[in-house]
């Protein structure tokens, strides 16, 4: 069990989505940087869609009721446990009373936490993931509060031997991190002002040709008003060569819309299921990592991909995720010797 | 017919278009083609979103290209043309009109030159056709409303709708199921619940259900809110 004694500002329960239901108008949610979700928990022993804790630029102080393997990824939030620093993107047992908190970093707006066993809350529509309109799912539909405990499950086979393999190294620390850590080169290309690749949308052609010129080569600062939903963006005005008579649709994670006022809008994790406005561009989803990092303020840039090549991208990244899970395997067989 | 087009949306979506406008011929291809896929899906398939004149593939990248989706599809969609999507169900939304519920019944009458009684009449006559659910979970985007009630939105949206609110933008009508945001003009309340995520599926209407309003009074409104009349 973990308690909260700060909720931080927007920590909330969540996993790779809930799939299968947004023809019921139910959004997708799920972290917002999968990659880093998926390798905290991979670090830990769990299934990679595990429920963890997506905390969002002010963490929060939690203290652990009992032993826990533990590992934080993502961005702009650096781990503390008991004051002392604690490294990141690696596995880390933490022992029984040490509270863990958060020290803000210049850059990066997101942090995962992954707990050997995942936090332990009930399924909602297949999913773990907190969606807070709705109040479903996560920790009682909403993100943490203090005093809220968290329930942790059982460990891995795999997440036991890593926790036999600290345990030995501990000593009387509060805390024990492994020697090795994920292989920065494996990491996205995470910045504060990001260029993230796209294709063209269904509506691009309906740009005005300055306005498809301008949407690939200026950067584009993101608005105060963005969340887990979306992100607006301000900067330049992109405009239509004509009005045009949208149907709604299915939009996807990534979209770039563009409403009536000229200013797009990248649509993210809490998206809605069906929009209509235009639909000018798509982030490939190997870069949406890179705009769960960007903090309001920060600049997008957009640079053209072609839909084979963004698919290749992704078929990429999961060979590198496949080998990193090989590599955490050979280190367990040679530490637990 | 329409030629029927594929396009991406982006690396992990195809999308089937049937046509290009809210017509119920349409919308019926576009149903027996989810109902196709839904009982047979295609290799990589995750769900698919139906809408007025589309249905969204969402698939895995991982197992599947664009490519490959796209002439599962093609195939998939000279198989169905001559399918026939399931009969309609009808359901019937009590909803309590005008007063605290409707704040802007008297709006919308006043607009269009009607009493609020007529603007009633006019809201529960059709079979409204329900052609997507998104928006907010649950929530139907309803073809059929006449246009003599048709009112432009607010000019500034209310902070929170509460859930159950009936509303009319423009020359559409629809029910909030959850409290959200919204800038729709509010004629009444169903204490009927659109939005129910224990149940399967979480949402009283589907995309290609009928809808038909009933006006009730207070005390229907509450009896049924209290569950001691089944709906």
């Amino acid at each position: 069990m973990i308690t909260v004694v700060k909720p931080g500002l927007l920590t909330t329960v969540q996993d790779l989505g809930r799939y299968g239901y947004q023809k019921f108008g139910v959004v997708v949610c799920g972290a917002m940087d999968a990659f880093a979700l998926r390798i905290a928990n991979v670090l830990v022993g769990n299934a990679e869609g595990c429920p963890a804790l997506e905390i969002t630029l002010v963490g929060p102080r939690l203290e652990f009721e009992r032993d826990a393997l533990i590992a934080v990824t993502g961005r702009g939030l650096a781990p503390r446990i008991q004051g002392t620093p604690v490294p990141a993107w690696r596995p880390v047992l933490v022992r029984a009373g040490a509270v863990l908190d958060f020290v803000p970093e210049p850059a990066g707006c997101r942090a995962y936490l992954a707990v050997a066993g995942g936090i332990a809350v009930p399924e909602v529509m297949g999913s773990y993931s907190t969606y807070l309109r709705a109040g479903i799912g996560g920790l009682r539909g909403r993100a943490l509060q203090a005093g809220d405990v968290l329930p942790v499950g059982e460990p891995s086979e795999r997440g036991r031997t890593l926790i036999a393999i600290l345990a030995k190294r501990r000593g009387d620390g509060f805390f024990c991190a492994a020697a090795w850590s994920v292989d920065p080169t494996l990491l996205p290309a995470y910045r504060p002002h990001p260029t993230v690749r796209a294709m063209p949308g269904p509506q691009f052609h309906v740009l005005t040709a300055e306005a498809k010129r301008t949407f690939f080569h200026s950067p584009f600062p993101v608005m105060s008003q963005s969340d887990r939903m979306g992100y607006r963006l301000s900067g330049p005005v992109l405009a239509m060569s004509r009005s045009l008579e949208m149907i709604s649709e299915a939009v996807a994670a990534g979209t770039v819309q563009v409403p009536p006022d000229g200013h797009p809008v990248i649509l993210l994790a809490d998206r809605q299921t069906i929009g209509g406005y235009p639909k000018i561009a798509q982030v490939a989803t190997v870069d949406l990592p890179l705009l769960a990092q960007v903090r309001p303020g920060d600049r997008v840039q957009f640079a053209p991909v072609a839909l084979e090549e963004a698919q290749a991208l992704l078929r990429q990244r999961e060979r590198e995720i496949r080998r990193l899970l090989v590599a955490l395997k050979h280190v367990m067989t040679v530490e637990s010797r | 017919m329409n030629p029927v087009e594929i396009h991406p949306l982006g690396d992990s979506a195809a999308v089937v278009r049937f046509g290009s406008d809210v017509d119920p011929g349409i919308h019926a291809r576009v149903m027996a083609f989810v109902s196709h896929l839904e009982a047979d899906p295609i290799p990589g398939m995750v769900e698919c979103v139906p809408a007025f004149t589309t249905v969204a593939v969402f698939y895995d990248p991982i197992q599947m290209t664009y490519a490959e989706v796209e002439e599962c599809l093609r195939e998939r969609i000279s198989a169905v043309s001559v399918a026939v999507a399931r009969p309609a169900r009808v359901v019937e939304i009590p909803v309590c009109y005008g007063g605290e519920f409707g704040p802007d019944l008297e709006h919308v009458a006043a607009h269009n030159g009607l009493t609020a009684e007529e603007v009633i009449r006019i809201h529960t006559a059709p079979e409204y056709m329900v052609y997507a659910i998104g928006f907010s979970p649950g929530f139907p985007y309803l073809g059929g409303m006449s246009e003599k009630i048709a009112t432009p939105r607010l000019p500034s949206p209310r902070l929170a709708v509460p859930a159950g609110t009936v509303g009319i933008a423009g020359r559409q009508t629809g029910v909030y199921p959850i409290e959200t945001p919204g800038g729709w003009r509010l004629i009444g309340r169903t204490p009927v619940r659109l939005f129910r995520p224990e149940e399967y599926p979480p949402s009283l209407l589907v995309a290609g259900d009928k809808v038909r309003f009933r006006a009730i009074g207070l005390d229907e409104f509450k009896a049924i809110a209290e569950g001691s009349v089944t709906e």
